[in-house]
């Protein structure tokens, strides 16, 4: 055996690959070599741990020590210091935002960021080398999937995975036990298991970690659930978007077909399985179950009404189902653990743990994994730190482009499925943008609309047209156009859309709206009636003036490219709002603090 | 893959390699110093025969860690050995000829080697 006593690793997510995390690698090879460490230490290139913000992130075992925000020259100062010496490099180690305190003495799990998470999905992210199934079959990988081949029938599969009350992770949270139990009891000569990755909302990046994390969890997963309903075969749908997941699937695919634990006669049984990677052409509609099915099968990424559901006729008109990549992550574990456990976490009517991603305004921007009924508070302030710049919290968006907004008063509702849509938002896959006082939640609908006019396929007349005039008003009103009835018209548009558009893209469109609309409508109203953003966000409603503040240096006057502020030196300056184009350029460079908008 | 036991086989084998990312309380840990001065009294090549000891025999509770100078500098190369449950005992003078005995008798077997120990020496 190599034994090793230290083990670098360096975060491979796409966040800190696209902060330099590679190069660091190669320096960490390069340093290590030089210094005749090679032999001594190894680096391992994992996938996300989690606290993107703080990235690139290169954990140092086995002391644990957490080094954010690593820049290539600060390796040669690990190496050198940390790897020959023991000295633990003070300046690179995780400062915690709420607390301050430093993670010197602290191990990963004591840090404020992951004390709250409870970790079933993400378990091996940021732990295992994604591509090396050596890895993952030493965290138990593989076997589950043993388990459920040589020591259970396919009925006790299923039937674990109802008891344990799995619901669906991409955002329409139906039971995954009860699915999997319409699948087995299509009859067919041939059905499909298949996987959706074609994660589109805005801001949503769990499925996508997930896959570059622990690849090997979604495959064993998929064999599971194809053994369950009866698929020999099965289809992952990846957006092409994100081409470190697609060549770590391919390389753990590879790599699981190598050692036979995809093929034919798995663990010496009767069960063979073999799985196929597509990629999608960045379509959002192509999430929706029946337009990714015809995607799949190379027509146009269009949906189809249902019934008849997926389960009996779906991929090439078979018996087909379709789960979520966060889905499948839990499945092995429920598998070796069991329902009870499972469903030992959570709340009542929702089970086990949900994978966030925390974006926007917010100090600890990445991934987190909680259990179901975990307070939101919890989420943006204890494990998000809070909202930066000391800026209050306004509201916070879930559920993409589907859902709505949750304001400040309903902080301490409990996160699950139920009680996010009665509240008018919906759990969706996971993405969770948090907003502060400068954001104007008008203009927030706008953004989501103006998406998902975008995105319609344009097969059915309500979406495709029906979104198009709600987006239209929502412009004309954060242009300062808007007119007495608009709200109304959105209101009944929106009704019309939700009730008869044809699939789950056009039906939850104007759920953005809506929700705004019911906790911000105030907001509608300062914009059409006293033509005004109260977050002074809507440029075309906000003029910048000059304050009494002013020393007149003249310094805002050099910077204004429209020539729209006057005064003499020692004077104070005046803007012609007529002339201003609110670049706020003039605001960047005074020194009094004398220009604000109003 | 025809059988759970080639499964557990491959299992036990790459653990061994990661161990020292699992959370464990029951982990040894052998810290040796290696400031300038450990360094300069041939703690490098102390290090290295505990790394290989350790991988002979496979041990795979056992991490091997450097920590810097302690002020007792004339004593080095200076090795701590944590084990669960005991006294950390410190060892001085270390050579790489000591390395088999304080891993056999004292990590394996839990018997501190005490002709080498601080309190020998003192």
């Amino acid at each position: 055996m190599d034994f090793y006593r230290a083990h670098v690793l360096v975060c491979g997510g796409t966040g800190c690959t696209s902060s330099g995390s590679m190069q660091l690698i190669e320096r960490f090879d390069e340093q290590l070599k030089e210094k005749g460490l090679d032999k001594e230490v190894k680096v391992v290139r994992t996938g996300c741990f989690g606290l993107c913000e703080a990235g690139p992130v290169v954990i140092v075992y086995p002391e644990g020590t957490f080094y954010s925000r690593v820049k290539p020259e600060d390796v040669d100062e690990i190496v050198s210091e940390h790897l020959l010496k023991g000295r633990k490099v003070q300046r690179l180690v995780y400062v915690d935002h709420a607390t301050h305190e430093s993670s010197v003495q602290k191990s990963l799990n004591e840090i404020g960021f992951y004390k709250q998470q409870e970790r079933i999905a993400l378990k091996n992210c940021g732990v295992i080398d994604p591509e090396n199934i050596d890895e993952y079959i030493a965290f138990d990988g593989y076997k589950a999937l043993a388990k459920a081949l040589t020591e259970m029938t396919r009925e006790q599969v299923i039937q674990e995975v109802i008891d344990s009350g799995l619901r669906g992770r991409g955002g329409g949270g139906f039971p995954t036990g009860k699915k999997w139990q319409f699948g087995y009891n299509s009859p067919a000569d041939q059905k499909y298991i298949a996987c959706n990755a074609d994660e589109g909302d805005p801001g949503a990046f769990m499925d996508r970690s997930l896959l570059e994390g622990d690849p090997h969890a979604i495959i064993e997963a998929m064999a599971i659930g194809g053994y369950a309903i009866g698929a020999s075969e099965g289809y992952i749908y990846v957006r092409a978007e994100y081409p470190i997941a697609v060549k770590r699937l391919q390389v753990a695919i590879e790599q699981a077909k190598e050692y036979g634990l995809l093929g034919d006669n798995i663990f010496g049984t009767d069960f063979c399985f073999d799985l196929h990677i597509r990629l999608g052409a960045g379509a959002f509609v192509c999430g929706e179950e029946t337009a990714l099915m015809n995607s799949i099968e190379g027509k146009r990424g269009e949906p189809r009404p249902r019934p008849p559901f997926p389960a009996v006729k779906g991929l090439f008109g078979k018996p087909t189902v379709l789960n979520n990549v966060e889905t499948y992550a839990n499945i092995p574990q429920i598998i070796l653990k069991g329902a009870k456990w499972y469903s030992s976490i959570g709340t009542e009517r929702s089970k086990g743990t949900k994978v966030f991603a925390l974006g926007g305004k917010i100090n600890n921007t990445g991934l987190v994994e909680i259990p179901m009924g975990t307070p939101l508070r919890t989420i943006i302030y204890d494990i998000g730190g809070g909202i930066p710049n000391g800026k209050k919290f306004k509201a916070v968006q879930t559920g993409g482009p589907s859902g709505g907004c949750i304001p400040a008063d309903h902080l301490d509702i409990p996160i699950e499925y139920d009680t996010l849509i009665e509240i008018g938002s919906m759990m969706g896959s996971g993405g969770m943008i948090v907003m502060d006082e400068d954001n104007c939640m008008v203009d927030i609908a706008r953004f989501f609309l103006d998406f998902t006019v975008d995105e319609s396929c344009g097969k059915c007349t309500p979406c495709r047209i029906g979104t198009r005039r709600m987006l239209e008003i929502l412009e004309r009103i954060v242009d300062g156009k808007g007119e007495e009835g608009d709200i109304e018209k959105l209101e009944t548009l929106a009704q019309n859309i939700k009730s008869t558009a044809l699939c789950g893209l056009g039906q939850t469109a104007p759920n953005p709206v809506l929700s705004t609309l019911h906790y911000f409508r105030d907001e509608y109203e300062a914009h059409i009636k006293e033509k005004r953003c109260p977050a002074h966000h809507c440029q075309a409603l906000l003029n910048y003036v000059i304050s009494d503040k002013c020393r007149g240096c003249t310094l805002c006057a050099k910077a204004c490219p429209a020539g729209a502020i006057s005064g003499e030196v020692r004077h104070q300056h005046v803007i012609d709002t007529a002339k201003c184009l609110k670049c706020g350029a003039c605001v960047e460079k005074c020194r009094f603090g004398a220009i604000s908008k109003n | 893959m025809k059988s759970l036991a080639e499964l557990e086989a491959i299992r036990a084998k790459t653990l061994e390699n990661i161990a020292m990312r699992k959370e464990n309380a029951d982990a040894a840990r052998v810290v040796v110093g290696m400031a300038t001065c450990g360094i300069a009294a041939g703690a490098r090549p102390v290090m290295l025969a505990f790394m290989d000891e350790i991988a002979k025999r496979s041990l795979e509770h056992v991490t091997v860690s450097q920590t810097g100078c302690v002020g007792m500098c004339r004593l080095e190369p200076m090795v701590d050995v944590y084990l669960p449950g005991q006294e950390k005992v410190t060892y001085v003078k270390v050579t790489p000829e000591m390395v088999g005995r304080i891993v056999a008798e004292h990590v394996v077997n839990g018997h501190p080697v005490e002709e080498y120990t601080i309190g020998a020496a003192e």
